[in-house]
């Protein structure tokens, strides 16, 4: 795979500096068979320094993760080498089965098939809490 | 209203009605006394707490009902590793309307996701338990006459108390509300309160180590127990425990009207010499207690 470019697939860009082997892992990409990039310490005029990640395939990806773990990012849909979409993630107003629960006394932490549920609580300080619990999880 | 898990859930105008309700039972208790006839309410506790079971109980009994249930996780299917959810589907088959404790936060959400029949969050460890917020809504009502322009002294465990969370969040929502925090440095009210709801809503407030200072302005002093089961240290509850005791002395400056008022059980946090004194609403606060339990089942079971 040529890293400059990929014929169909998926750039995510604007990931800040040292956060793209942890998007790497959240989207689970170590589980895809095409070329998966990821460049770090780039630089970005923007940003200084930014990483990059270069799927070489359509994939679904989740958008809720990126958004809640760096919602400044920017995603590029690339097809037959042109851009066809480019958008920015938003913060989710709830994600699901993301992050854990760390409340040891919260009804998740004894009931394993729960789903792990996060509110967007406070938008402006960007501040998520259990669905159940309303603890507060950790900032990503 | 299907559920009731957090106080949060009511708006001041369905917190009016009901203490409208409340304070025509206590008016008029025979009008009531057969308005739940051939209804059923499961109390669910998963941890023991008499008082409040009691008082669910007796709220639905004076209202003709009949009441069923557990008092501790030991005597029912959790001990054989039911979950939340599966405990609910199988009452609410029997059931009208259920009241849950449980030690978990959140748990009765839980219930509330699964169940068939309204939910009344009785206690979830920590987090909620908002018929003491509503019994303490309604006791200040009673007894001061409204629920705006009050000075309201908290003190003791601040920090913990989620009684203490409740009240601040539910009284911070009427006109003219000042708070006097009093409490060691160890169980200051947490900052997110502070930020969230007393900064945000532009309520004055004062933080004190002194139970005394500001006892000339309250209306009312809200005492409040430090609990042993929400320390993870044994020697942090035994240094902070004795640290408020109110008694006769201290109370020496205080308003004629002032109302004195507490969760219960208490262990040494108020003198007995303090009971006699007419000031002293806590046992009081019980009884209110019951009769807006009995506001609630009817709210829920939509009982005209
Ligand atoms: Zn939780």
């Amino acid at each position: 795979m040529n890293i400059d470019s990929i014929k169909n697939g998926i750039v995510i860009d604007h990931i800040k500096a040292k956060k793209g082997m942890e998007i790497y892992e959240a989207l689970n990409l170590q589980e895809l068979e095409c070329s998966v990039a990821i460049i770090t310490n780039a630089k970005s005029k923007k940003m200084g320094r930014k990483d990059i990640i270069k799927i070489d395939k359509s994939i679904d990806i989740d958008l809720d993760i990126l958004g809640y773990i760096d919602p400044d990012i920017t995603i590029n849909i690339v097809k037959d080498d042109k851009l066809i979409k480019k958008f920015h993630v938003t913060k989710p107003e709830k994600i699901v089965n993301i992050v854990k629960c760390q409340n040891p006394r919260c009804i998740t932490s004894v009931e394993k098939e729960l789903d792990q549920v996060f509110i967007l609580t406070d938008k402006e300080k960007q501040i998520y809490r259990c669905k159940y619990c309303e603890g507060r999880s950790f900032n990503p | 209203m299907k559920n009731l898990i957090d106080i949060k859930d009511l708006n001041v105008e369905e917190i009016e009605e009901l203490i409208k309700v409340a304070k025509d039972i206590i008016q008029n208790k025979e009008k009531y006394s057969h308005k739940c006839d051939g209804k059923k309410l499961a109390t669910l506790f998963f941890e023991p707490s008499t008082r409040t079971r009691l008082s669910f109980e007796a709220a639905m009994m004076d209202l003709g009902g009949n009441v069923l249930g557990f008092s501790s996780a030991s005597s029912s299917s959790t001990a054989k590793g039911e979950s939340v959810a599966d405990t609910i589907r199988t009452v609410g088959c029997y059931v009208d309307i259920i009241a849950m404790r449980h030690p978990k936060e959140g748990a009765p959400l839980v219930a509330a996701e699964k169940s068939v029949v309204p939910i009344i969050n009785a206690g979830d460890g920590g987090h909620n338990h908002p018929t003491q917020t509503l019994t303490d809504l309604l006791t200040i009502k009673c007894e001061k006459g409204r629920l705006e322009d009050l000075t309201i002294g908290l003190c003791g465990d601040l920090k913990f108390g989620r009684t203490v969370h409740s009240l601040i969040t539910a009284m911070s929502r009427y006109k003219n509300i000042k708070f006097v925090l009093i409490s060691p440095d160890e169980l200051k009210i947490p900052e997110y309160l502070k930020e969230d709801v007393l900064e945000k809503n532009n309520i004055e407030f004062i933080e004190t180590k002194d139970i005394e200072e500001y006892m000339d302005k309250l209306d009312i002093l809200y005492m409040t127990r430090v609990q042993k089961e929400r320390f993870f240290n044994e020697e942090d509850y035994i240094r902070l425990k004795d640290y408020y005791i109110l008694n006769k002395e201290k109370l020496e400056k205080a308003k004629k009207d002032l109302c004195i008022m507490h969760p219960l059980p208490r262990v040494n946090e108020i003198s007995i010499d303090v009971d006699d004194d007419p000031r002293a609403a806590y046992f009081r606060q019980v009884e209110y207690g019951k009769y807006i339990r009995m506001a609630l089942i009817l709210k829920m079971l939509e009982v005209k």
